[in-house]
């Protein structure tokens, strides 16, 4: 019997040999980036989301905006032009999840931030159409009714700050009262207006 | 990336290719037990076999092909750890060039028209053309893609203007933006008063009102809110403050008159200037300008 008939005819052994090389391509081109500064490190400005924002991310997340809206403004002169400054990785790096994403029905909001008044925004995820006539986005009028999740949005900057998100104590715990009378709505604006905002948004 | 990635990676590429190489040549010359019918021994269904055939030349040097641009490919372009690539390519510096060649195409195309005068740029057919496209991809999602605004988002067709409607004006609107602040009068009127100004300012504009409550606002109109809207009411452009008298309201005529009193008025135009360079500036603030012309 030749080797190769050996791996033909032993189907767990070829599994394990199938792993063996394909994670070589991971090695190569994932492993290396987890040492990167680029991709690890913070741009200069970025901070971790204070207690509103992070409530409105959370929001984000569970509304499931990343279906239609991706945060990711791609190297390309046309979507520069638009977007302003294409992202770089190190403005992710408190974003947990991740909200990169890859459906575009709606315009990216890597850098909506102050692009639009917060008076637009409230109107605009109450009833998209009343200021967008030609929106395909369903409204959220019940965000404006809901109040902010206190305690989730606490347990939240816990659970980052185990992560490595540099959340000081005191931060922590006047978490609580900042967010008291804010309501999903609010805190949706709040998260919206600081995305991409670290960085300048005009590449020249 | 640290010497020991820059290093593993190198280590690993390079070890690959070679053993590509190996496997090739290895396997186009060895024949696994020879037969004398030529086939591999394999017999499917009872009488499908397989022949043992040398791989086609053709597709062995096309693997060597595309090994030989694997080696090629790793000395022009980064892809060894650390290495650079002898061409130095970066995809920022890609983006650069092209970014560039794009702006450059671009004031090329505006050359015609750009530093016309307005009144004349508002008559050139391109230079209005893509103004409007400006205006619909930028300015629309508030002002309105007909540009006649909504509630809270000014009209920018009707000749009134918060700000000032010179075309210089409009370019420095753009450029920077404007925050509009009415503060709140509640504390300095009481509940009595805002009723009484409400009613006189609605009074200027000949709209229903109490014309009681009207006559003792006017007074009280003339301390709080001139200082901004005038004494006149017709407004004043430096504060962004609006003509009262027009009968065009930003935020609707109703109570928001009285709610404006009480808890103020924020207004915000977000500045373009970094989204929207010079020429673009001018170009839509033109467009801005001749809609009411």
């Amino acid at each position: 019997m030749s080797k190769h008939e050996k791996i033909e005819k032993n189907i767990g052994l070829m599994g394990v040999l199938i792993a063996v090389v394909i994670s070589f391509a991971g090695i190569i081109e994932i492993a290396p980036l987890m040492s990167q500064a680029s991709v690890v490190e913070p741009v200069p400005g970025l901070k971790p989301r204070n207690p509103l924002q992070l409530a409105g991310q959370n929001i984000y997340v569970s509304e499931g905006c990343y279906n239609c809206h991706s945060q990711q403004v791609r190297p390309f002169v046309d979507e520069t032009l638009r977007y302003g400054h294409y992202s770089v990785a190190g403005e992710s790096v408190y974003d947990r999840p991740f909200q990169w994403g890859s459906k575009r029905t709606g315009p990216d909001l890597a850098r909506v931030g102050g692009r639009y008044s917060n008076e637009w925004h409230e109107i605009h995820l109450m009833d998209p159409r009343s200021v967008v006539p030609t929106s395909n986005m369903p409204g959220y009028p019940w965000l404006a009714e809901t109040p902010v999740d206190v305690e989730q949005t606490v347990a939240s900057m816990k659970t980052l700050k185990m992560l490595g998100h540099p959340y000081s104590d005191k931060e922590i715990a006047d978490a609580a009262a900042s967010l008291t009378d804010k309501t999903q709505l609010d805190a949706l604006v709040a998260y919206l207006q600081n995305l991409g905002t670290a960085m300048p948004r005009s590449y020249q | 990336m640290s010497n020991f990635w820059h290093w593993t990676v190198i280590i690993l590429v390079v070890a690959h290719i070679i053993a590509y190489l190996w496997l090739l040549f290895a396997t186009s010359k060895k024949k696994v037990d020879k037969r004398e019918d030529n086939t591999t021994g394999h017999v499917w269904d009872g009488d499908l076999r397989e022949w043992d055939n040398p791989m086609p030349r053709w597709w062995l040097w096309l693997f060597v092909l595309t090994i030989v641009f694997a080696l090629g490919y790793l000395y022009l372009y980064p892809g060894l750890g650390n290495f650079k690539g002898s061409k130095e390519w970066t995809s920022t510096d890609q983006f650069k060039t092209a970014y560039e060649a794009n702006t450059e195409a671009r004031n090329r195309s505006f050359a015609g028209f750009i530093d016309k005068p307005v009144e004349q740029l508002i008559k050139d057919e391109n230079a209005m053309l893509i103004g409007k496209r400006i205006f619909s991809n930028n300015c629309a999602l508030c002002h309105g893609s007909d540009a006649a605004g909504a509630v809270g988002f000014p009209n920018l067709t009707d000749n009134d203007w918060n700000w000032g409607g010179d075309y210089e004006t409009i370019v420095t609107t753009i450029t920077n933006g404007r925050a509009g602040v009415m503060p709140a009068f509640a504390p300095a009127l009481g509940e009595d008063g805002a009723k009484q100004v409400a009613a006189y300012v609605r009074s200027l504009s000949g709209i229903s009102h109490d014309a009681n409550l009207a006559s003792e606002g006017a007074q009280k109109f003339g301390m709080f809110c001139a200082a901004c809207h005038g004494a006149d009411a017709k407004g004043q452009d430096l504060f962004g403050a609006p003509n009262l008298t027009d009968n065009i309201w930003l935020h609707g005529s109703d109570a928001i008159i009285e709610t404006a009193l009480y808890e103020g008025l924020n207004g915000n135009m977000p500045a373009q200037k970094d989204i929207l360079d010079e020429n673009r500036i001018k170009l839509v603030a033109a467009y801005v300008y001749s809609l009411s012309q």
